[in-house]
């Protein structure tokens, strides 16, 4: 078995006013895996992945990362964790003041000693990986919805993180923009073996992780062997509510018969 | 019962959090001495022309208000000593506050309300910036660096402003009584809570703008909503502590 990367055991979390935004959520990670995440609009999927950044605190309950108990972190403790994660923020939240190349620099340049200058090949590779090497020096405002997520996605993978958090990374998007950006991941997660989490409404993204591997000698993506590992290792989960309410493979998924579950599966159409 | 008080009594709670934090900070590793340059660019050559314009329209409006207040008791000479008095100890200093927190609460606000709604500063925060360290206190130095200054040239001006209406306009006086009245008349504790003043009023008005911008949620909406409320609550602690400083300092 291999090491465990993230685990949530009985977390909730209530705002002022707004009870059980997440409500009694267990789950875990391992080196490796994948995980999607699917849920309707204020399912609470943006505030779990925020919880295991630190970036909110739970109410209640456990979070481990990378095996360290990180509950009762304080900020300056999150601080030595978090560049072992990579985050793709559902808004963006790349730096409207700075250059494309700069916003890519700045985990490395922020958190390392590196100055720009030795930050740059690797800048430049991360950014030609999401083909989008000719932008560097034009700011976010000047780039489409699409090209702004395949910066948030080099951003967040440029330091080569032991996790990568994709916060709802084709929404908004048009179908031929989304399959770009989840064959971008899927290529990610195969180069950098990353254990990656993505959060989607869309069954088809989760299908695409589940059934396609990159081939990195034919550069295109391929279905992935009946009895792949990558394939055992995807792992889908359904929120509702602030609830967990379906945890499995793909085949799990597309056999419920929970009509809110069946909503982001395959075969949604038969119910 | 007491239900209606949470919602203030937290956000004051957030405020005094937020102002240690921001004050440690200036003594803390990293600096971010470029973004306070920008940030001192903003406020204070970016307040100039009005404050200009403010500060001479106040100072002539108190000569011209004066004027005839002062010829009922023969004490037309006494109209620089006026002038000066108030505007160093009260006008110059609430209406620079007022004129930058309309300016600058709501810029600093919409412009932290933005980066909090497109993630921009939880990003911050996982790429391992302090926001506080970072957008907090370069704003909250730059304030107060540039808002005793601008009140300092808001005074000055508006002593220029009644003069031009006391003696080439209505001869209230000579020139050179006007401006010896004037300069007399100031002690040390008109300059220094004219100083003082301008020092607490940019307190407020950056760290009013920080906490609301920095506390947005609900997307484009909650940037206007959090804007205005940062203009509305900046300006009304602006007079509570005018209230509270003069009425320190007229015991002295
Ligand atoms: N800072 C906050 N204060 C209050 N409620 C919040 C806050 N952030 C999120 N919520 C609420 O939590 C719920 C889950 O939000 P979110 O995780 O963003 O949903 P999604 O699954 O669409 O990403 C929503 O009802 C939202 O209104
Ligand atoms: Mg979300």
């Amino acid at each position: 078995m291999s090491s465990s990367v993230l685990k949530f055991e009985n977390v909730s979390l209530s705002f002022d006013g707004v009870e059980n935004v997440l409500d009694n959520v267990s789950l875990e990670m391992h080196a490796g895996d994948t995980l999607i995440i699917l849920g309707a609009a204020g399912a609470g999927k943006t505030v779990m992945v925020k919880i295991a950044l630190g970036l909110l605190g739970s109410t209640s309950g456990r979070i481990t990362l990378f095996g360290q108990d990180v509950t009762k972190f304080t900020e300056p403790q999150w601080f030595t964790i978090r560049p072992r994660i990579g985050m793709l923020f559902q808004e963006g939240g790349l730096f409207d003041s700075l250059t494309i190349e700069e916003n890519v620099a700045y985990p490395l340049v922020n958190r390392t000693k590196m100055t720009a200058e030795q930050a740059k090949p690797k800048v430049e590779e991360a950014l030609k990986f999401v083909e989008l090497g000719h932008t560097l020096d034009k700011f976010p405002s000047e780039l489409s919805g699409g090209m702004r997520r395949r910066v948030g996605i080099a951003r967040a993978a440029v330091s080569d993180p032991d996790l990568l958090l994709y916060d709802s990374p084709t929404a908004g998007l048009d179908p031929i923009t989304a399959n770009r950006i989840m064959a971008l991941i899927i290529q990610e997660r195969e180069i950098r073996n990353a254990t990656s989490a993505i959060i989607s409404h869309r069954f088809q993204d989760g299908h695409m992780m589940a059934n396609f591997r990159y081939n990195p000698e034919s550069k295109k993506l391929e279905r992935m062997p009946e009895d792949s590992p990558l394939r055992q290792r995807t792992r889908f989960l359904v929120m509702h509510d602030g609830r967990i309410v379906f945890e499995g493979n793909e085949r799990e998924l597309d056999a419920s018969r929970d009509p809110y579950v069946s909503k982001f599966s395959m075969h949604r159409s038969i119910h | 019962m007491f239900d209606f008080l949470k919602s203030p009594i937290l956000t004051f709670q957030e405020f005094i959090s937020l102002a240690g934090r921001a004050t440690i900070n200036i003594v803390r590793r990293p600096f971010y001495a470029n973004d306070m340059m920008i940030q001192m660019d903003v406020i204070g050559v970016g307040s100039l022309p009005i404050t200009v314009l403010i500060g001479f329209f106040s100072g002539a409006v108190m000569a011209l208000q004066m004027s005839r207040a002062l010829s009922q008791y023969g004490a037309t000479g006494q109209v620089g000593q006026i002038t000066a008095i108030t505007l160093v100890r009260e006008m110059g200093p609430v209406l620079t506050a007022l004129l930058v927190a309309g300016r600058n609460a709501s810029g600093i606000a919409s412009e932290l309300g933005s980066m909090k709604v497109t993630e921009q500063i939880d990003a911050m925060r996982a790429l391992g910036t302090d926001p506080v360290k970072k957008l907090v206190t370069p704003r909250l130095l730059a304030m107060c660096c540039t808002l005793p200054l601008l009140t300092i040239l808001a005074d000055m001006i508006g002593i220029i402003g009644g003069f031009i209406v006391a003696v080439p306009m209505l001869r209230l006086t000579t020139t050179e009584q006007y401006w010896n009245n004037a300069w007399r008349s100031l002690e040390y504790n008109d300059i220094a809570q004219g100083l003082l003043k301008p020092l607490v009023f940019a307190f407020i008005i950056a760290l009013v703008g920080c906490l609301y911008g920095i506390r947005t949620t609900g997307g484009t909406q909650g940037v206007g909503r959090a804007t205005t409320q940062a203009v509305v609550v900046a300006s009304v602690w602006i007079f509570v502590f005018t209230f509270l400083i003069t009425r320190v300092f007229v015991n002295l």
